[in-house]
């Protein structure tokens, strides 16, 4: 009864970004806070995360609110991908350049497609990047299309040149959390701010 | 029709009405074509975020490792719309728009007054 009065408690939240800005270094921090799983493995190496995984029933509370959800990283959202740079900068080999190349093409229509069957996002930000991306803009316009709810996590904010701030002023109509995914600084602000946006009442979203 | 350049990037300056008449799945396979073949497009008006997607989505299936590996793309914000037209779900109007072939451009900086993009030289396109 309250929950068709106060809106919806569970909810499919996907996990947006660019390449290396520390998505499932996040949704491994979120699993592993509230479930004691992780969701899979990190690198340096851009387009680490190739397909996208989903764990579901990850409940997670704040004193006397909470959020049921499935969480879902995507693999980073690019425009581009040129195998030369798996071989030049990190030292692969040609074939498995190739072949993570190819993967992470795959995984980008992957990630796009989940936007369909997701309810609400974590756009993941590096706070040490210019956040006026072509990917970012175009990810926040399309949810801003769909009338999904979008927080945006300023990741990396442990590093010495993060800039939060220069989120917030770049995107003032969304939330921005201040966070460190690999240090769990300020995840307890994020999981605030999850509840209450991601358990709010929404109007259907628009078709496309 | 004059011979090309092979050192010469081709710059393509689309106007609102070229591409107004045509579906959103037109449009994306026009400026996939154009890019493909070396083209550098500037759109007087853009594509909406869902088309910007779109592309993105089309991009990936096309690439290939060898001869393409992608789109540099950078646009300016939608022109911001009236509290009604956003009550009765008019989309927001895109704005000018560049897009090339990732192999001979690349956007260095943008925000909401000014974009920034460099040839990537050596590379020829017609």
């Amino acid at each position: 009864m309250m929950q068709r009065v106060f809106g919806k408690r569970h909810a499919r939240i996907g996990i947006y970004g660019p390449p290396n800005v520390g998505k499932t270094t996040l949704a491994n921090r979120i699993l592993r806070d509230w479930t004691g799983d992780i969701m899979g493995s990190v690198s340096e190496i851009p387009h680490e995360t190739r397909r996208a995984k989903c764990v579901t029933n990850v409940h997670i509370n704040n004193g006397g609110s909470s959020l049921n959800m499935d969480l879902v990283d995507t693999p980073g959202i690019a425009t581009k991908i040129d195998f030369h740079e798996f071989m030049d900068q990190y030292g692969l080999s040609k074939d498995d350049s190739r072949t993570r190349a190819k993967e992470a093409t795959e995984g980008v229509i992957e990630a796009i497609k989940w936007l369909d069957d997701i309810d609400g996002v974590v756009l993941v930000m590096d706070a040490t990047q210019d956040p006026f991306t072509q990917v970012n803009v175009t990810i926040i316009g399309n949810l801003e299309a769909r009338n999904l709810p979008v927080l945006i996590a300023a990741n990396k904010i442990d590093a010495e040149n993060a800039s939060p701030a220069t989120l917030k002023a770049a995107f003032p109509q969304h939330p921005v959390i201040p966070i460190s995914a690999l240090t769990g600084y300020n995840t307890d602000g994020l999981y605030t701010t999850m509840i209450k946006e991601f358990g709010r009442k929404r109007k259907k979203p628009r078709s496309r | 029709m004059t011979k090309k350049n092979p050192h010469e990037i081709a710059f393509h300056l689309i106007s609102k009405d070229t591409l107004a008449h045509l579906s959103s799945e037109e449009k994306l396979a026009y400026i996939l074509n154009e890019v493909k073949h070396g083209r550098i497009l500037v759109l007087e008006a853009g594509l909406t975020p869902t088309e910007q997607t779109d592309l993105i989505q089309t991009t990936m299936r096309e690439i290939n490792h060898d001869s393409f590996i992608g789109i540099e793309i950078g646009g300016y914000e939608p022109e911001k719309t009236s509290f009604i037209h956003r009550m009765l779900g008019k989309p927001q109007r895109p704005r000018m728009t560049i897009i090339g072939p990732a192999h001979l451009l690349r956007l260095i900086k943008k925000d909401d007054t000014r974009i920034e993009t460099a040839i990537i030289p050596t590379k020829g396109a017609g």
